[in-house]
């Protein structure tokens, strides 16, 4: 790979916490490596900020390889940037040429207030999880697992909707804010398997509730959580999740455990 | 006060067996007056707390990132081991817990790693049971592949993403004990003081790194599920934010840290491309399955790799070791990758690479493929074609990944791989109850030192995670909270609490008023250059010596010369990275104590006094067959307490992958 290095603008959202209102504020940096991942670059403009005396940008990240959902800024207008299936901190800065000025925000959904600067409160997922994203069994109570033959292709078919890392992509692409993605991917994963079945008609309800509870939007079929998503999550995963919901209501067994 | 490592006695395989039939018991209506606070939550801390809660003991958790499901567990590739002989190649429990004695040199304890082989296969049918996607062959039965230092397959794996899949199983069972209300969950909350009562752990002083408040927490008991300390090295393949802080200050607290200096180098990472590089990219040890690592047999040799013909390639772990070829332990593949490239045989432009080639699995597999379909005269391309769909399937989300980083397509032309740190066998000293000396204070999964020895094997970290907080830690913290019962709950305005708020207080106070010069990223990268070139893959007592005064001096200089912005009470992810290398500059001084007290080679520490005229590990059985437990008495002062290791069943050899 020809290795090059870039002088870049940079327009970034600074917002003090959720009760302070935010703005764009603008950095150059210099001297950036194409073989940079975008993180790294913004590593480099904290170390310069810090020198500077002045505040770095507060961002989430940890992993740092694609697979804890963590990181999360929206890129010149989409989440993650412009890769293709790519979590932010897999970007790369070849991605970009010298003189190039780049608009990095936060996630923007209600349900997902900011913190600080780029970092957003993501928590309303995990309490999405805890309405039905499991399948109940006690630690100790397991047959043996080969006892359980699964067809092949339903295991891998459960396996891709289960590669979803949570790191909200989906509710930051789509003009509602909809979880409709995040949550089907979920019920997906479980319904495929025969021992998310005895749960299912709870477990689609239940999560459904509680996504509306936290004041996620509808989902209008826009798609734009498919083409963002870092995972590759399907848009076939909402068509089954509404499925097992309306499943769920007609059977009368879907009743929600509030 | 003398270390007991609390074996049970009786014969190997009903040690485990005896102690499940014979512990104490807490009954129900007690259990939901303990509380119990978890640290961390990757696979041991989401397994306990999780196990716990339906248990019924009140339970707290605790984790640094956003949400408990990013704990780093969560990266983790390759597979996890099971002795379930599903592949009827000859594996038993005896043959997983033999291969993993050997594996680690002959220094884990014989009883804590037979146990782990024998809960193995309780693991992977819960997992089962929660729903995780482990790959299925088409019969629908689970797949297995092979690791390195065994040779029979007893992985288990969901394609190259199974710490994902096992996390998310864990923290889902997490998740919903939150939502029964059984574990109150605090993420972005960060651990900074162990309390202790009447010599007892009955709490934790924590930071919520929202809104920079630090607050009390009581427990009956404190697990520590805190994970490794690789990131002393600075570049590692651990995430940006994994740390020692909690065992750091267990340990300061009177808890012994065992073997501190071993840590476990892996072999096949990308390689380092700039100064800017933030962290390091592992590319799992389930591509040695299928992928062939090869340098140039020409020094300097600049061609294209796929320019180089066959008879001008030298793969070198089967030249050295025709028994597991390419599928030796890490440490052994590790050190032979860095001879390679020292001798001046190294790729890329940094010449510190090797190649791992996946041209000879792709046609292999795509030959397979072609006879299935009937293609029986199928050309090469249509061969290859086919080949690398199947390469896709086992491996596609490393190669993207790969490609992503380098630019380069792994498909075409090979991977250049260099070692990297990854994990740390060392941590804190536990019993078999997984109990530190410090009573009610517990630490699991790879935060402790137990089962790994002075290596450990592939696949094996996500068995030990998942082993002790769904299969160990629910006997043995019931066992000792039997005699607790009695116990109420402590108010936090105990002055044992009030103290430790004052203390971790007063450093952070001590720490933002330096305001100097110099960011904590700098020192961070200063450090872990000095670890990394003398306290590495190879070690001498003259590097190690030079270490630990430049340790010293750069630790003097931190805390005279750090800059942090920001304030106390705010979300400021500067002060969190700060306390973090704080506590590595310490740390970095006990491993290199450690590894030049050890004047041996075994596993993943190389002395290079001590090797064999061919170049292998030279073991010191007579002097050095004993776990390190480390007291700190004060600043730079550490006492040694020998734990003797004793081998009852296996005969302890040299380590011979010939």
């Amino acid at each position: 790979m020809e290795h090059y290095n870039m002088n870049l603008t940079l327009k970034v959202w600074r917002q003090k916490s959720a009760n302070f209102k935010g703005h764009f504020e603008t950095f150059k940096v210099a001297g950036i490596s194409s073989e940079m991942s975008f993180l790294e670059m913004f590593d480099v403009l904290n170390e310069q900020l810090v020198a500077e005396g002045k505040e770095p940008i507060a961002f989430d990240h940890d992993c740092r390889e694609g697979i804890c959902g963590m990181c999360s800024m929206y890129i010149n207008g989409r989440a993650h940037g412009p890769w293709e299936q790519t979590t932010t901190c897999q970007l790369h800065m070849r991605e970009y040429k010298d003189g190039d000025t780049i608009v990095v925000e936060p996630w923007r959904a209600n349900s997902f207030p900011v913190i600080r600067d780029l970092v957003v409160d993501r928590s309303s997922f995990d309490r999405i999880i805890g309405a039905g994203g499991y399948i109940s069994v006690n630690t100790g109570n397991a047959q043996d697992a080969n006892a359980l033959p699964i067809d092949k292709q339903k295991a891998d078919e459960s396996f891709a909707a289960a590669t979803c890392i949570g790191c909200g992509a989906c509710v930051a692409a789509c003009p509602n804010t909809s979880a409709m993605l995040f949550v089907s991917a979920k019920v997906s994963h479980l319904a495929l398997l025969p021992q998310g079945d005895p749960e299912r008609n709870t477990r689609a309800v239940n999560m459904i509730n509680q996504m509306d509870a936290e004041g996620f939007g509808s989902c209008t079929n826009i798609g734009a959580c498919e083409a963002e998503c870092p995972k590759g999550i399907s848009l076939e995963n909402i068509a089954r999740l509404n499925r097992e919901y309306i499943g769920a209501v007609f059977s009368g067994s879907g009743e929600s455990k509030s | 006060m003398p270390l007991s490592s609390k074996i049970p006695s009786g014969p190997l395989e009903s040690k485990w067996k005896d102690y499940k039939s014979t512990c104490k018991l807490v009954n129900p209506a007690n259990k939901r007056q303990l509380e119990i606070i978890v640290v961390g939550t990757g696979l041991a801390g989401a397994s306990a707390a999780a196990s716990l809660g339906e248990m019924g003991y009140k339970v707290k958790a605790f984790c640094f990132q956003d949400s408990p499901r990013r704990a780093h567990s969560i990266a983790a590739q390759g597979g996890i081991n099971a002795a379930k002989n599903y592949q009827n190649d000859g594996d038993s429990t005896y043959r997983l817990f033999y291969d993993t004695i050997k594996g680690g040199d002959y220094r884990a304890r014989e009883g804590n790693v037979y146990r782990l082989a024998e809960v193995s296969a309780n693991i992977i049918d819960q997992c089962v049971a929660q729903g995780v996607p482990f790959a299925r062959e088409y019969g629908g039965l689970l797949s297995n592949r092979s690791f390195g230092g065994t040779q029979v397959q007893r992985t288990f794996y969901a394609a190259g993403q199974t710490g994902q899949q096992l996390l998310i199983g864990a923290y889902q069972g997490l998740e919903r004990q939150v939502s029964l209300g059984n574990v109150e969950m605090y993420s972005r909350h960060e651990m900074l003081e162990v309390v202790k009562i009447d010599g007892k752990a009955r709490g934790i002083i924590a930071r919520n790194l929202v809104t920079g408040e630090l607050e009390r927490h009581f427990g009956h008991a404190v697990l520590l599920c805190t994970g490794g300390y690789g990131n002393v090295f600075y570049l590692s393949t651990n995430a940006m934010g994994s740390n020692v802080t909690a065992a750091w200050k267990a340990h300061k607290q009177g808890a012994y840290f065992g073997n501190p200096c071993f840590t476990q180098i892996h072999p096949t990472c990308i390689p380092v491309s700039g100064d800017h590089q933030s962290k390091l990219t592992l590319m799992s040890e389930s591509l040695r399955n299928d992928g062939r690592i090869w340098v140039p047999k020409k020094q300097g040799d600049n061609r294209k790799p796929t320019d180089i013909p066959e008879e001008e390639r030298d793969y070198y772990l089967e030249r050295r070791y025709p028994a597991f070829g390419n599928l030796v332990p890490r440490d052994v593949a590790s050190r032979a990758a860095k001879e390679r490239c020292d001798a001046g045989y190294g790729v890329g432009s940094s010449k510190m690479a090797v190649y791992l080639d996946f041209q000879s699995a792709i046609m292999r597999y795509g030959k397979v493929e072609a006879h299935k379909q009937g293609h029986s005269g199928a050309d090469n391309a249509t061969i290859y074609k086919l080949g690398k769909d199947v390469v896709k399937e086992k491996y596609g989300n490393l190669f993207d990944m790969y490609a992503k980083i380098t630019g380069e397509n792994p498909y075409e032309v090979p991977m250049r791989i260099y070692p990297a740190v990854h994990y740390t066998m060392g941590g804190l000293w536990v019993d078999y109850e997984l109990m530190t000396n410090v009573p009610n204070l517990y630490c699991l999964g790879e935060a402790n030192f137990s089962d790994h020895g002075a290596n450990r094997l592939g696949a094996s970290a996500l068995m030990q995670g998942l082993a002790d907080g769904y299969f160990v830690i629910p006997y043995t913290l019931g066992n000792n909270l039997a005699d607790d019962i009695r116990t109420k709950a402590i108010p936090t305005d105990h002055p044992a609490f009030v103290a430790a708020e004052k203390e971790v207080n007063d450093r952070i106070t001590r720490m933002m008023n330096i305001k100097g010069k110099e960011s904590v990223e700098s020192f961070h990268k200063r450090l872990g250059k000095i670890m990394w070139d003398k306290c590495g893959m190879g070690r001498n007592a003259k590097g190690l010596t030079e270490a630990i005064a430049e340790i010293k001096a750069l630790r003097k200089e931190f805390w005279s010369n750090v800059r942090i912005p920001g304030e106390i009470k705010e979300f400021n992810p500067e002060l969190d990275k700060a306390g973090r290398v704080a506590d590595f500059l310490e740390l970095g001084e006990l491993m290199c104590i450690d590894a030049l007290n050890r004047n041996e080679s075994c596993g993943g520490h190389f002395r290079e006094e001590s090797q064999t005229e061919d170049g292998e590990a030279l073991r010191d059985d007579e002097n050095y067959m004993y776990v390190a437990a480390w007291e700190y008495k004060g600043d730079s002062q550490y006492e040694l307490h020998k734990e003797s290791l004793d081998y009852e069943v296996v005969h302890p050899s040299a380590r011979s992958y010939k």
